[in-house]
């Protein structure tokens, strides 16, 4: 593997400090998982690698009653293994219970699926349909980002030289609400979504009526995908089938997938539809109290 | 070139003190550097789960670990499970079950059984399947793999009624 200094900062000022310093030439290291395999295949040259698991703020996993602070370092496994996390935020923990297999998921945190920016991310569409917000540290202060607007394009995100992203916050879940996360692949496991819908919806206190849902795409388009006319379609309408396969004719309109090794850019669009529509399904149970299968081809 | 860095780390329950680059990956660092030869390198990205070790109790490929992040670290490798000669009940399982024939993915699959028996002790066929996904075995078409943790769990938990 190319020749890299390693820097192991305890505290943001002195990571932001590291990082800046660099001007570029550094790369913060979370779980590893892609960095290092980037970096071997000669992707990425960095010349300095600053590991950010010894700050605190990165590893932060709080829920309270304003929500879910998520620190940009806080491995899969930590998220869904907090019951009332992959109850009250079901479709981030079923995104971290598939992004890689048991060993990847020690490791590999959610901050760094948005940082990397792959357009076929598990973990960002759910971040997206559940309002996070991207904390960012720099040499010029703090900012926040929302999710859907971080990447901009396949590897490239909003992030300047310099800055680092500390943590997701979310928003505290709305009564009857519920979410869901789900990908195609040809396999069971351990696989890059051909396309992956995440989905949340809040419904009204009958439960019978859609108030709002937030649906978001991934590998349909050059990032993570947040299509808020899907949401703006089924917002006030029965939570019934008609509604559902409304969605899904939305969503299929406003994908430009690419075709390549995991399927063709027709197929994709297929596949947007229907598990669009399996996903909002989902959501809408799970908002009613009931228990969903998340077995893979159920 | 990056100056190598003294790292000290429990493996096996006996304290180390090594130099490595930053570069080297912990595979490497265990392989090349500490003489633990017993972790294998597969893939050397990720997916096929060889090079499995034990970090901080949670399993992880330790192709896509630094040496140098290791530092205060517990680590388990293959070389930690047997006490002597005596194997433990996974070996014992993977050995009578044929659960491998060329071995090299051997280390790995036990290194994860052993994490997967920890923290669920009676596992389902498809619970086995699915922790075990980021582990590939090209021979045995993963059946008998899949039996013999089964045939390990039975053993551990007869064991453990022994014990009290």
């Amino acid at each position: 593997m190319r020749d890299f200094e390693y820097e192991a900062p305890t505290t943001l000022a002195n990571a932001i400090a590291v990082l800046a310093k660099n001007n570029g030439s550094a790369r913060p290291l979370a779980g590893g998982t892609d960095l290092i395999d980037h970096v071997r295949c000669g992707r990425l040259e960095p010349d300095v690698v600053v590991d950010v698991k010894k700050i605190d703020e990165l590893n932060v996993l709080e829920l309270n009653d304003s929500g879910l602070r998520l620190g940009a370092a806080t491995p899969c496994y930590r998220i869904y293994g907090c019951p009332e996390i992959s109850q009250q935020y079901a479709a981030l923990t079923d995104s971290c219970r598939i992004i890689g297999g048991i060993q990847i998921q020690s490791r590999a945190s959610v901050g760094g699926n948005i940082c990397n920016s792959g357009p076929a991310a598990d973990s960002t569409p759910s971040v997206i349909v559940l309002g996070g917000i991207c904390v960012i540290e720099g040499p010029g202060g703090r900012r926040e980002v929302p999710a859907e607007e971080f990447c901009t394009g396949p590897g490239k995100n909003v992030l300047k030289p310099g800055e680092l992203l500390v943590e997701i916050k979310f928003p505290a879940r709305p009564a009857n609400s519920g979410s869901h996360y789900r990908r195609f692949i040809p396999r069971n496991e351990m696989d890059i979504a051909v396309v992956g819908v995440g989905a949340s919806v809040v419904l009204d206190d009958s439960k019978e009526n859609i108030v709002s849902a937030r649906v978001a795409l991934g590998a349909v388009a050059p990032t993570p995908l947040y299509v808020p006319a899907v949401g703006d379609a089924i917002a006030g309408q029965p939570a019934n089938e008609d509604t559902l396969r409304k969605a899904g004719a939305v969503a299929k309109e406003l994908v430009t997938p690419i075709t390549d090794m995991r399927g063709t850019a027709e197929y994709r669009v297929h596949l947007t539809g229907v598990l669009t529509e399996r996903v909002l399904q989902a959501a809408i149970s799970r908002a009613r109290g009931e228990a969903i299968c998340t077995k893979i081809g159920h | 070139m990056a100056k190598k860095r003294v790292v000290t780390t429990t493996i096996n329950g006996d304290t180390h003190e090594f130099l490595c680059q930053p570069r080297q990956t912990l595979l490497e660092t265990l392989r090349d550097v500490l003489g633990l030869t017993g972790t294998k390198e597969g893939c050397s990205n990720g997916n096929c789960g060889a090079c499995t070790v034990h970090l901080n109790g949670r399993p992880v490929d330790s192709c896509l670990v630094l040496g140098v992040e290791v530092e205060g670290a517990e680590i388990r490798t293959i070389e930690g499970v047997a006490c002597g000669s005596h194997l433990d009940e996974v070996q014992e399982a993977f050995l009578e079950g044929a659960a491998l024939q060329c071995g090299i993915c051997t280390p790995g699959f036990i290194m994860q059984t052993e994490s997967l028996l920890d923290e669920n002790p009676n596992p389902t066929e498809d619970e086995i399947r699915f922790y075990l996904a980021g582990n590939l075995c090209r021979c045995t078409g993963y059946d008998k793999i899949v039996r013999s943790v089964q045939c390990a769990a039975e053993k551990r938990q007869t064991a453990n009624v022994g014990d009290h």
